[in-house]
């Protein structure tokens, strides 16, 4: 039951996006379209998960002191190698994310799990804790991509909707429009919130 | 490519935090005062600056020379998180007064993704050194700009009645929505 609890608490209860507010650049910058947030979700994740398992594993070797930068090495590694392996094998997405690949390793919410939970608990929990908040801030990014690829370029997942000879609302896909949709966004989990 | 091209567009035209998306979370954190803003511009300034130089002579003089280019991620964010900590002990004894202004918004730096991002940047853009730091510098004006004028902007929200669920955050993501369309009006001068 709790192991339950440490898995499902990303997705709404603290989720990362919504509640919590962390890494907001990635989730502003890359939003453009739903395969973009779901992919920028899922390396985040990735990141998260493993980092997570490592730091819970060598939590009792590492000094008080340099627990931070050695996190960050941490973190930093595993970035490397989603950007070595999104460079090999999907090359479209790469292109798309550009300099938000490397920046993963200053997003607050890894450096945040590791310090707040792996570095406390077991690795089973570590793991399950970085799988959920990690599928939480892929759900929170893929939500805001398909709010603004719907109203931005009337289409989800490249699928259009729209008559192939209009547009959507431009302003939508360009940055003005994700301040505007996550904020929309955040008032309306806020009054949920409050009825729950 | 000239220094004022580089300069323009820096601060307006590709502003980095509304327009790129980098540097959000003290964008949204520190912004409630003027005074507090007005200090983070200047720690920004200061360490991004620095952290360009040295990340730039890093890629050229080691990495690029040994072949290791992959290492890029790894050793600029800790070349920058060892620079933080750095200019915080020497400005600590060198000069006590700017360590009291910028002091605790020194190791949030660190985290910020505007500064590893500057660095990432002036390589992708193949700058040479001189341009790399016309670039940090205006790139840090242009966050200081955004920054701050955000600031003056939320002062006066604190005494506007906002709908409760708006309150907080959604309210400061639409107001920068509406700062960042108001930048847009700068697009197509350079």
């Amino acid at each position: 039951m709790n192991q339950w609890k440490n898995f499902t608490k990303g997705f709404i209860k603290e989720n990362p996006v919504f509640v919590l507010l962390l890494g907001m650049c990635p989730t502003l910058g890359v939003t453009s379209s739903a395969i973009n947030g779901l992919g920028m979700g899922l390396a985040t994740t990735f990141v998260l998960v493993m980092s997570n398992i490592v730091i819970s594993l060598i939590k009792g070797f590492i000094p008080d002191k340099v627990r931070i930068p050695s996190f960050i090495v941490v973190i930093a590694s595993f970035v490397t190698i989603v950007q070595m392996v999104l460079q090999a094998y999907l090359p479209a997405l790469y292109a798309q994310l550009g300099l938000f690949i490397p920046l993963i390793v200053v997003n607050c919410i890894i450096l945040g799990r590791a310090e707040a939970f792996a570095s406390k608990n077991g690795v089973w929990s570590s793991l399950l804790d970085g799988l959920g908040m990690g599928l939480g801030f892929a759900l929170a990014l893929t939500i805001l991509g398909s709010v603004r690829e719907m109203l931005g370029a009337g289409a989800i997942f490249n699928y259009k909707f729209i008559p192939a000879n209009s547009d959507g609302i431009l302003l939508f896909i360009l940055a003005p429009g994700a301040f505007l949709v996550l904020g929309y966004l955040i008032a309306i989990v806020n009054k949920i919130k409050k009825q729950a | 490519m000239s220094y004022i091209i580089i300069i323009i567009s820096a601060i307006f035209v590709h502003n980095i935090v509304l327009s790129q998306f980098l540097g959000i979370c003290p964008f949204l954190g520190v912004s409630k005062k003027i005074s507090t803003s007005v200090g983070m511009a200047g720690a920004i300034m200061f360490v991004m600056t620095l952290a360009t130089i040295v990340t730039y002579l890093l890629q050229y003089f080691v990495l690029n020379p040994l072949h290791i280019e992959f290492m890029q991620t790894i050793t600029f964010i800790l070349v920058i998180a060892g620079l933080v900590q750095m200019v915080e002990i020497i400005l600590k004894k060198v000069s006590p007064a700017m360590y009291q202004a910028l002091g605790i918004f020194l190791p949030l730096i660190t985290t910020n993704c505007a500064v590893l991002g500057v660095a990432i940047l002036v390589i992708q853009k193949d700058f040479n050194l001189m341009e790399s730091v016309v670039f940090a510098v205006a790139t840090s004006i242009g966050y200081g700009l955004a920054l701050i004028t955000f600031a003056g902007i939320r002062e006066h929200l604190d005494l506007v009645r906002v709908p409760k669920g708006m309150q907080g955050t959604p309210i400061a993501l639409i107001t920068a929505g509406i700062m960042a369309m108001a930048f847009m009006g700068f697009t197509g001068i350079v």
